[in-house]
């Protein structure tokens, strides 16, 4: 008995590990074949002729070679948009509500972590010289602050914002959330402003995080180009992983996870149990807050500059990500999460040399905003399905 | 016998503007076997609700063991000694039959206790252990209504309300359900009985109450009650 208990548990950390695994592939694999098959048309005509006079190669090879490393990068996107879309997914999956005021606790997070960091290099404590393993323990501690920080913002949110409007009209507590959203912003850019005098904020360097390994080059016409992985960007993957496996693991193997997901499917019947609803609800939002803010400090890692309105972007991806994935449904926000970063970084590496300029990469949001529309209009479900409250 | 475990005094109860109960006041032992008939829509249902806390009551009072529980959150009754098997079942239809009956032991932390009340439970209902594995969701009527009783059993409450447990059972198995809330009454189990079977109900409960449009109109002994013409006209269906 102890024995197939021990078995159960180890499942239930395998099963999600080997979900992202074949979703990130999976993923990966289609589109890589639609670009490639785009390609091989594309070559055909102009474009294939104004990328050889460009490149001295056929638009084919040229996306032959850059893939690995848009495969990379995508992947890197789509962890963080996917812990930003489970925040997202529990909430909706317990209270049937989408909390716009999200992108706002990603947003603190990302502050908390980033002014940490700030605070520590002003005190020459942190540095690109120090000892890796330091700055490792630093950048933990950064992150475990902007989750905290997090976490508590968005507990604070429900308490006082959305628990008040439980029993209204579901578009009240909507509106209620768009209004803590806009607040949020006004008041990180109000305290940023009084106490650092600007609003931007950039993540110190330190450690070794920007340095890049290289796996090799691709030889592309004349040049060539070196395939590689920002340690950073790994560090990205491995935490997001590590937070999806133990999200995993919470809802589906522990009895406080039983309990969200029991009062996801009947809160009446839940509280005859002996679960208190407000305390799992409670929950839930620290947990989605927790996520989120430890995505705000990595995306802030990544891309290392941040403002107040930081997490719009990534906010509405990521919830875009989780109605592609099926809202409700945390797997389905994990492998929405990963099309999404894979599908932005493909839009972003080959949309202007496919258009032959005319659509340059800052038009890639297009892509993210289409899906989320067509997935609306024709399957609203999301490719998952919206199974609330289900085993993940 | 002799203590009064539970008590409503004046219950008024309220969906928005409908006035469900209109004054109710009851009371059940400790020991006893208490039953509610009444008609569709007579409040009895409202009546657990009220009890186990999902609705408090604008007026009145509830009572259990003396403590009032009036406006008492609904998990926290059930952390009292109070189990409900509400109406409708209630299954969580995307867990599976073993975490559905986990969640009937939400209250309990030592873990032998649980499992020793789970075999219990495959005892009374071997069909559940067949479909372990099964979401709630997917089982026939029957099986969720033996799901939903066999959940109420693993908290094994002091006192427990069974709204219509007979519900949607083969003759069979509606047998079976009123042994084993005779069993648990002997085990020392109070139990409070909604049915619309009043034959059945009638004839092992100890008292009985008869709802009719948010009031009780009648209360007496079992024995009394199933030989009052009124009851028997009604409920009995014997002219
Ligand atoms: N959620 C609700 N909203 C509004 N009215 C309700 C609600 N639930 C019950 N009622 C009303 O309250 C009254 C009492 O209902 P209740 O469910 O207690 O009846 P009941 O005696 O259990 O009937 P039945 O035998 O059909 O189960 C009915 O008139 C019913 O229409
Ligand atoms: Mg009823």
């Amino acid at each position: 008995m102890q024995r197939f208990l021990k078995s159960i548990q180890l499942r239930e950390l395998l099963r999600p590990l080997g979900q992202m695994i074949a979703f990130s592939l999976g993923s990966s694999a289609v589109l890589s074949l639609i670009i490639i098959i785009l390609a091989l048309i594309l070559d055909q005509t102009a474009v294939g002729a104004s990328t050889m006079a460009r490149f001295k190669v056929s638009l084919f090879s040229y996306t032959i070679v850059n893939l690995p490393q848009v495969l990379i990068d995508g992947l890197t996107l789509g962890f963080v948009y996917a812990a930003i879309a489970l925040g997202y997914t529990m909430v909706y999956g317990v209270l049937e509500f989408i909390n716009f005021a999200h992108s706002e606790i990603f947003a603190i997070g990302a502050f908390v972590g980033v002014e940490i960091l700030i605070a520590l290099k002003g005190r020459e404590i942190l540095s690109t010289e120090m000892s890796v393993g330091n700055a490792y323990w630093w950048l933990i501690l950064a992150l475990l602050a902007g989750m905290a920080a997090a976490g508590l913002a968005a507990v604070v949110v429900e308490r006082l914002a959305y628990r008040p409007l439980r029993g209204a009209p579901r578009l009240v507590p909507l509106i209620s959330a768009i209004g803590v959203s806009f607040f949020l912003q006004d008041a990180i850019r109000l305290i940023e402003s009084i106490t650092t005098g600007q609003f931007h904020r950039i993540i110190p360097t330190f450690g070794n995080f920007d340095q890049r390994l290289t796996f090799g080059s691709m030889p592309l016409g004349a040049g060539s180009i070196s395939l590689g992985v920002q340690i950073k960007s790994l560090i990205v993957i491995i935490a997001a992983v590590v937070m999806l496996i133990g999200l995993n693991y919470l809802v589906n193997a522990t009895k406080v996870g039983k309990a969200i997901r029991a009062v996801a499917q009947d809160r009446a019947t839940a509280s005859l149990m002996g679960i208190d609803v407000n305390h799992i609800i409670a929950l839930t939002f620290l947990i989605g807050g927790m996520l989120g803010g430890a995505a705000g400090v990595l995306y802030a890692l990544k891309f290392t500059r941040i403002d107040p309105f930081v997490g719009f972007f990534p906010g509405l991806k990521a919830f875009t990500a989780a109605v592609l994935g099926g809202i409700g449904n945390l797997t389905g926000a994990l492998l929405g999460g990963i099309v999404l970063g894979l599908l932005e970084t493909f839009a972003g590496t080959f949309m202007s040399i496919f258009t032959m300029g005319a659509a340059g990469a800052e038009y890639k949001d297009i892509f993210a905003f289409s899906i989320l529309i067509l997935v609306l209009i024709f399957r609203p479900h999301g490719l998952m399905g919206e199974n609330v409250g289900q085993k993940a | 016998m002799g203590k009064r475990i539970l008590e409503l005094d004046n219950v008024h109860s309220y969906y928005g503007h409908i006035h469900a109960l209109k004054g109710i006041s009851l009371y059940v032992e400790e020991g006893e076997i208490v039953t509610m008939i009444g008609a569709n829509g007579a409040g009895k249902s409202t009546t657990l609700r009220t009890i186990s806390g999902l609705l408090h009551p604008r007026e009145g009072t509830v009572k259990l063991e003396g403590e009032d529980i009036t406006h008492t959150d609904p998990h926290l009754i059930v952390y009292k000694g109070v189990g409900h098997v509400p109406e409708g079942r209630g299954i969580f239809p995307k867990l599976t039959v073993r975490e559905n009956l986990e969640m009937g032991a939400f209250t309990i932390t030592d873990p032998n206790k649980i499992q020793q009340r789970l075999e219990w439970v495959f005892e009374l209902f071997p069909r559940l252990k067949e479909r372990l594995d099964q979401y709630g969701g997917t089982l026939s009527g029957g099986e969720q209504q033996m799901l939903a009783i066999g959940r109420g059993l693993m908290q094994h409450p002091r006192i427990l309300m069974l709204d219509e447990p007979s519900m949607g059972l083969a003759p069979v198995l509606v047998e079976l359900i009123f042994d084993i809330i005779q069993k648990l009454n002997k085990e020392g189990v109070t139990i409070l009985l909604v049915e619309q079977n009043a034959h059945m109900a009638l004839s092992i409960a100890h008292r009985g109450y008869v709802l009719q449009t948010g009031n009780i109109v009648l209360t007496d002994s079992a024995e009394k009650l199933k030989k009052n013409e009124m009851v028997q006209k009604t409920y009995l269906g014997i002219e």
